[in-house]
């Protein structure tokens, strides 16, 4: 009994228990480092993913409710030789210090930013609530995310 | 070490148990290194960590191709330690910093620099590798010029090649071939002139960032090696629990379950999936019946109970005389909660025995004495146990790191053959932490008639801030066995350096000072080292007391400060760089704004940071939101300018979350901080709006350490200028913590 998920745009056959959360199907299953475990109980975001367009805890998100929906990684943005935009904003302010959040923030930012082309401070801000980083790189994260936002409104 | 666990463990597989066989000990080897896990110095002369670690070739090494190997005993913790040390032996070796092969922390292959921790990496570590580089950069120019017979000064390295004025060049392999690296550093250098430096002083970008940002293999949470197993361990529920029974059948008959185990008080389960194990450990945790354990006193009494505990007291500063009647005083009490280090990643290791070795990869600090407690608690001699640093998530200090190796070792040796990963869940990782000590601190000083400080009285109470390993006892596993190992005696950590009394000295000119460290063996929590150690109070402490000093004598808290500043001129720089940069000096100008200054030299010693801090504080609700920060550091020479002030970024808003929100939540059924909506921490709505850092560089100047150089001053602006705002001092910490309302 295989559940079928297109994970990072490419359909897959998953093989795990329908019970496993979905963090563990990536990590373990699918051998993806980007989301990683911090609590198992949706309260640091270090799990975060986009699940059909909406930023979602992996931690507590069971397989079985993935049945043909659509999973994206921090994998699916880009390679370290080949960053995408908002992976590059980070490289370039330098916004990690561990770095264990910064895959989850980087999947939250990237759900704001697909959602909102242009958000303000404020925006930002609001919306990166929910996750945790305790190295003390906020400021950095909320400079790479508005330096994407920025960008895009001036291409548009 | 205390007789009793004077002795080592043999351990034995039969038939899936887990069972230790006892044999005598080699204790010499246990005591040869110090409290912060350093061998000995065996030249004093040399510089950083050259002084114990002499050989060249310890450092550096250079393949036949020319391939460079540089080595350090000190490991990333989220720094950015390793992009710097790399810049600081790139720019002697004149190669890029993506040229050579960098490794760190590993007991087979690199110098023992003991704890990377403290803010010691540059200034040991880096030291050591200016000077070891520029002295094989110099012996690679020897080598090139007898094989061309010219003058070592009529050749130069480029880019990885030893180059003549003719332009005949050779790799660094051919230029090093018959001179041996296997020799003791010279105690002076020939050292670029910093004005010359490429690498040092400049942004490079850390190189650890891109595979971080991307899901690559960073961390020993993405570790994944061939026929490893996934391990969950169930801890008490309190310490000092006794299990009196568990039923281990329904955790091992669980599909997918290799294994699941009881040695004592030790509970864990191994199974071929992660999933599997963690239903496994629910299962094992449900069937588990405790009794017992220490009760915790609730946390509004944990200043008076420590008051009450057995003490070491060490009088750390006595100069001039006792205080005189007559004059104006300040005189104050100062406390601190339990602080949680509260990684964001659960603290995880992967072991492995295999033939005889056991290899341990773990996001310790230090993996020279963790293979040492190793050892002892397996009972496998040492040199039978590897230790190599792999990152984990940010510690702040010791968090369950090594005590998840330990795990992680005691089931490789259960299942011989099989790597074995270790993941602590949140509430393990809460639970039994090893927590900052509660603290408390008394000060009483007086201004004399022209307004200067004339006398300072100052007493600090606090339990360890260093309970590492240290022997096996150190290790919470170890305390849980059968026939478990205890800790041995904690120890108070000397001047100047100092533990609860890091930074309990002050910096400013105080002709006469009575000081005293009441250094308490034995308090309710497990604590240990956590950024800043007793620096965040007794920084918060002093600078109170500065600003209340200043009040009495009708003085500007920054001219007040400097006054008694007077033969320090880097500090004195420091503080009128933050203050020029916040614009000190202008009344708030608004109800509820407030204005606070802090300033410290990490532990007197290391580097200076000067903070200034605007916000506003809402009498309706006692919240405060941080408007700005202007901070000003002097640490030295500076390797890495970004990095610097990512660290002093960081410190800062670290610091604030500590100072104004943090404390952990405990009583008689033991820690309640099991998850984050117990133990909050700071989030988004709560950085600092705005955020600037003004570096003073000292080129050629010693590197000062100045990862944790902020939290001091950082507290103490925010206690000052909430002071400044509402009206009301608070003295303890957390500052919000009940809500400050009009």
């Amino acid at each position: 009994m295989s559940i079928e998920v297109v994970i990072n745009g490419r359909t897959r056959q998953l093989q795990s228990d329908p019970t496993t959360p979905l963090l563990y199907v990536l990590r373990n299953e699918l051998q993806l480092n980007g989301a990683k475990f911090g609590c198992g109980m949706g309260q640091c975001g270090a799990c975060t993913v986009i699940l059909d367009g909406q930023a979602v805890f992996s931690c507590v998100t069971p397989l079985a409710a993935l049945r043909g929906r659509s999973v994206r990684t921090v994998e699916s943005l880009g390679t370290a030789s080949a960053p995408g935009a908002l992976q590059a904003a980070f490289i370039k302010h330098q916004a990690a210090q561990c770095g264990y959040c910064i895959a989850g923030m980087i999947m939250r930012g990237q759900a704001l930013l697909e959602k909102i082309a242009h958000p303000s401070d404020e925006q930002i801000r609001a919306h990166m609530e929910p996750s945790l980083c305790r190295c003390g790189t906020h400021t950095r994260i909320i400079a790479a995310i508005r330096e994407v936002a920025h960008n895009k409104a001036g291409a548009a | 070490m205390s007789a009793p666990f004077n002795r080592t463990r043999r351990t034995l597989i039969r038939g899936g148990a887990l069972v230790f066989g006892f044999s005598l000990v080699p204790p010499a080897a246990r005591a040869e290194f110090n409290a912060m896990g350093l061998p000995s110095v065996t030249n004093p002369k040399l510089p950083g960590s050259l002084k114990s670690t002499p050989m060249l070739d310890a450092w550096i090494r250079i393949a036949a191709d020319g391939a460079v190997t540089v080595c350090s005993g000190k490991v990333e913790l989220g720094t950015g330690v390793r992009t710097a040390l790399i810049q600081i032996a790139a720019e002697q070796l004149e190669l890029a910093p993506t040229a050579l092969r960098f490794i760190a922390g590993d007991t087979g292959i690199t110098p023992n620099e003991g704890y990377t921790a403290g803010s010691h990496t540059i200034a040991d570590s880096g030291t050591a590798l200016l000077h070891a580089s520029a002295q094989v950069a110099a012996l690679l120019r020897e080598g090139a010029a007898a094989q061309w017979r010219v003058a070592p000064d009529a050749v130069f390295l480029r880019t990885g090649r030893v180059v003549a004025a003719d332009g005949r060049n050779m790799d660094y392999g051919a230029a090093v071939a018959g001179i041996k690296l296997h020799r003791p550093a010279s105690a002076t250098s020939v050292l670029r002139a910093p004005a010359t430096y490429r690498l040092i002083g400049k942004p490079v970008p850390r190189l650890d960032i891109p595979a971080k940002v991307s899901g690559g293999a960073a961390y020993v949470q993405d570790m994944r090696l061939p026929g490893m197993l996934h391990a969950r361990v169930v801890r008490p529920p309190r310490p000092g629990a006794r299990l009196v029974a568990v039923d281990i059948g329904p955790a091992q008959r669980m599909r997918g379950v290799v294994r699941a185990f009881r040695d004592g008080n030790y509970l864990a389960v191994l199974a071929d999936d992660e999933w599997c194990a963690i239903q496994a450990m629910h299962a094992l945790d449900a069937s588990a019946h405790w009794e017992g354990g220490a009760a915790l006193p609730e946390p509004s009494a944990i200043h008076a109970h420590l008051r009450q505990l057995p003490a070491q007291d060490i009088v750390i500063a006595d100069r001039g005389s006792a205080v005189t009647t007559g004059l104006r005083t300040v005189q104050a009490s100062y406390t601190k909660q339990y602080v949680m280090h509260g990684s964001i990643g659960p603290s995880c290791a992967v072991a492995h025995l295999d033939k005889g070795v056991l290899t341990v990869w773990t996001h310790t600090q230090g993996v020279f004495p963790l293979r040492m407690a190793l050892a002892e608690l397996t009972g496998m001699q040492p040199d039978a146990v590897r230790c190599i640093h792999t990152e984990g998530s940010g510690c702040y200090g010791q968090n369950g790191a090594d005590d998840v190796a330990a795990d992680a070792a005691l089931l490789a040796c259960a299942t011989p053959g099989r790597p074995v990963r270790v993941q602590l869940m949140r509430d393990q990782e809460n639970l039994w932490e090893p927590f900052s000590p509660a603290m408390m601190t008394s000060v009483r000083a007086a201004l004399d008639p022209s307004g200067a400080i004339s006398y300072w009285h100052y007493q600090v109470w606090s339990g360890s801030h260093n309970e590492r390993p240290g022997n096996a006892g150190k290790l919470v596993p170890a305390w849980l066995l059968a026939r478990p190992f205890a800790p041995s005696p904690s120890k108070p950590m000397p001047q100047p350096e100092g533990g609860g009394d890091r930074n309990g000295i002050p910096l400013y000119e105080i002709p006469n000072q009575h000081i005293v460290n009441h250094f308490l063996p034995v308090t309710p929590l497990r604590s240990s080292a956590m950024r800043s150690l007793g620096a965040h109070l007794n920084v918060v402490s002093i600078e109170s007391t500065m600003d209340q000093l200043a009040a009495l004598a009708q003085a500007d808290p920054v001219q007040f400060r400097l006054r008694h500043l007077q033969e320090q001129p880097r500090a004195q720089a420091v503080i009128r760089s933050a203050a020029s940069l916040f614009d000190w000096g202008r009344a708030p100008g608004k109800a509820g704004r407030g204005h606070g200054f802090g300033f410290a030299q990490y532990k007197n010693l290391m580097a200076y940071v000067a903070i200034a801090v605007e916000l506003q504080w809402d009498r309706d609700t006692g919240s405060v939101r941080i408007l700005r920060v202007a901070a000003a550091s002097d640490c030295g020479q500076i390797v890495n300018p970004d990095g610097v002030r990512n660290q002093l970024e960081g410190g800062i808003i670290q610091s604030a979350s500590w100072t104004l929100f943090e404390q952990l939540r405990y009583g008689a059924r033991g820690i309640a901080s099991i998850d984050w909506s117990s133990y909050p921490i700071m989030r988004f709505s709560g950085v600092p709006e705005r955020l600037d850092i003004t570096l003073i560089d000292q080129p050629g100047e010693a590197f000062l350490g100045v990862a944790e150089a902020a939290q001091g001053p950082m507290a103490a602006a925010l206690a000052n200028a909430l002071a400044q705002a509402s009206g009301q001092r608070r003295f303890a910490l957390p500052l919000l913590s009940p809500p400050l309302k009009a």
